[in-house]
């Protein structure tokens, strides 16, 4: 099953409101998904610096001289954020390819959830509300942000297995659905040099698009290709650093409504989860095609 | 009037209350506020009560319903009226999947559009579409007539039966087995009394009728190449 929702604000005003109209949204989603959820959020700008986020099962020892050993390893100040069991690394932002592989190397354990100038992603096991709770996720601020509440069915209930999946530098990705052909694609992406680390679907999905950009397409042609290249059933909610962009499979049997006002366009697996939004009874609100790119940008 | 306020007192509250409503109750009008999209809103009801609901509903509204008559001030989730024996569903926005699937009577009116697989499977419900209709309706539609003022998507009666399709616009493409068929004066008199039923004031003689092949309901021994 899974529940999807995002938000993309055009009333600069409500950006203080983002992370607590976004939780809202992703805890009435907790029946379509109550295995796990993950939230990716688009802040501020760290003027010039990209944020690296990381995961650990055990981040107390982790994370405790990270940031030191960091940046002693690639020789520039790192700055270092804890939240649960996610940490925001703030680096130069030509150091973010040296710092992946040194993070690799100094803790093997760790897992990079995102990187961008803007972009943070938190994701864990667990009922949406309690997963919500430990990042404080209606605290946050920011300008877009896409949640995701997870019914396992392709992979293992595990982290890596939550969404959303980064796609690349302030790209991100969740999925409503299952890829059929994700073993044979997951192998000619190996040979391609793509990096895929679990047996996850999505994942899949999530280094396809990220392949065909790396290949010159834009997000929108990427997705387009997928509507040919992916078989299997899926809604897809991207984020770009300025956008966020909706694609359904041709077949488009898993539920998604749409709302547009002045102040912000909404995605949800079902209209439940659009019913608080602020003037959401005067909202244009419609299902949006299949096989049809929807972009947002700002 | 009733009301009965989904927000206060609970759908499963709602769902007994207007199930227990015996077929001579007095209590024949009611109001449902804050639906909210919740699902399963007003299904399964079996006496011949008015009951409008203020907003949309989630998925399955109205389903499985018999005699009653429910009007829908919003759009609808996936399955509104689905398996409807009875009465009629009015909704007066937009409808999403499959609405009215595999119903055996009644009349459901989409003021909207509906979307994909509209009268999947429908066994004689009469199925009233303002707007457009989506991909895949009436797939496998065995009775019952889907009338379509706007346009039909792709696969129009895939594998269809013996349901009447009647669509006023385009047809993106027809399913398997799916032609179009001579509109006689008893199709013009079935269209005629189910606009006005549906109060859409449209004239049959805009319609086009399609149908049944019926190529697919014997074997055929060209054909065995394709199993």
């Amino acid at each position: 099953m899974c529940g999807i929702v995002g938000l993309f604000l055009k009333d600069r005003t409500l950006e203080p409101q983002l992370g607590a109209m976004l939780t809202d949204m992703l805890i009435t989603m907790t029946d379509r998904g109550p295995d796990s959820a993950g939230i990716a959020i688009y802040g501020s700008e760290a003027n010039g610096k990209s944020k690296l986020t990381v995961q650990s099962d055990d981040p107390d020892a982790d994370f405790a001289s990270l940031a030191d050993e960091l940046s002693e390893q690639i020789g520039s100040a790192v700055s270092l954020q804890r939240n649960d069991t996610h940490a925001v690394l703030e680096l130069e932002a030509a150091q973010v390819e040296a710092a992946r592989a040194t993070v690799r190397d100094l803790r093997p354990g760790l897992r990079v959830m995102s990187d961008g100038e803007v972009i943070e992603i938190y994701k864990e096991v667990g009922l949406p509300e309690d997963v919500a709770a430990r990042f404080d996720l209606s605290k946050m601020s920011g300008t877009h942000g896409i949640g995701h509440t997870r019914m396992a069915t392709e992979s293992a209930v595990t982290t890596e297995g939550a969404h959303p999946f980064s796609t690349g530098a302030d790209q991100c990705l969740v999925h409503n659905g299952s890829l059929s052909n994700h073993n044979s694609l997951r192998r000619k992406l190996k040979r391609e040099g793509v990096r895929v680390e679990s047996m996850n679907d999505t994942e899949v999905g999530a280094a396809y698009l990220t392949w065909k950009m790396q290949q010159g397409a834009t997000l929108g042609e990427a997705l387009e290709n997928s509507i040919e290249d992916l078989d299997g059933f899926f809604n897809f909610v991207v984020g770009t650093k300025d956008g966020f962009g909706v694609v359904r499979d041709p077949i488009a049997c898993k539920p998604a409504v749409m709302a547009e006002t002045d102040q912000y366009v909404a995605f949800g697996s079902e209209y439940r989860a659009l019913v608080n939004l602020p003037g959401i009874e005067d909202a244009k609100v419609w299902e949006p095609e299949p096989a049809t790119v929807y972009f947002w940008s700002h | 009037m009733q009301t009965f306020d989904v927000a206060e007192n609970g759908l499963r509250e709602l769902n007994q209350t207007l199930q227990a409503q015996s077929v001579d109750t007095n209590q024949t009008n009611w109001e449902v506020k804050n639906p909210k999209g919740s699902h399963a809103i007003a299904v399964g009801l079996d006496a011949p009560i008015e009951v409008t609901v203020k907003g949309s509903t989630g998925y399955y509204c109205a389903g499985m319903n018999q005699q009653a008559t429910v009007r829908v001030e919003g759009s609808v989730g996936p399955g509104v009226a689905e398996n409807m024996m009875s009465g009629t569903v009015v909704v007066e926005g937009d409808a999403s999947q499959y609405a009215g699937a595999t119903g055996h009577g009644g009349l459901l009116v989409i003021k909207g559009n509906a979307s994909s697989r509209c009268g999947i499977s429908m066994k004689g419900i009469d199925i009233v579409v303002q707007g457009n209709i989506g991909h895949m309706c009436a797939f496998m539609a065995q009775a019952g007539n889907l009338v379509v003022c706007g346009d039909a998507g792709d696969a129009l009666g895939d594998s269809l039966y013996e349901a009447r399709l009647f669509v006023r616009g385009s047809v993106k493409s027809l399913g398997a087995d799916c032609v179009e068929k001579e509109m006689r004066p008893e199709h013009i008199e079935i269209l005629k009394d189910l606009l006005d039923r549906a109060e859409i004031d449209a004239k049959p003689e805009d319609f086009k009728r399609y149908g049944s092949a019926r190529n697919l309901y014997n074997f055929d021994v060209d054909n065995s190449a394709a199993y």
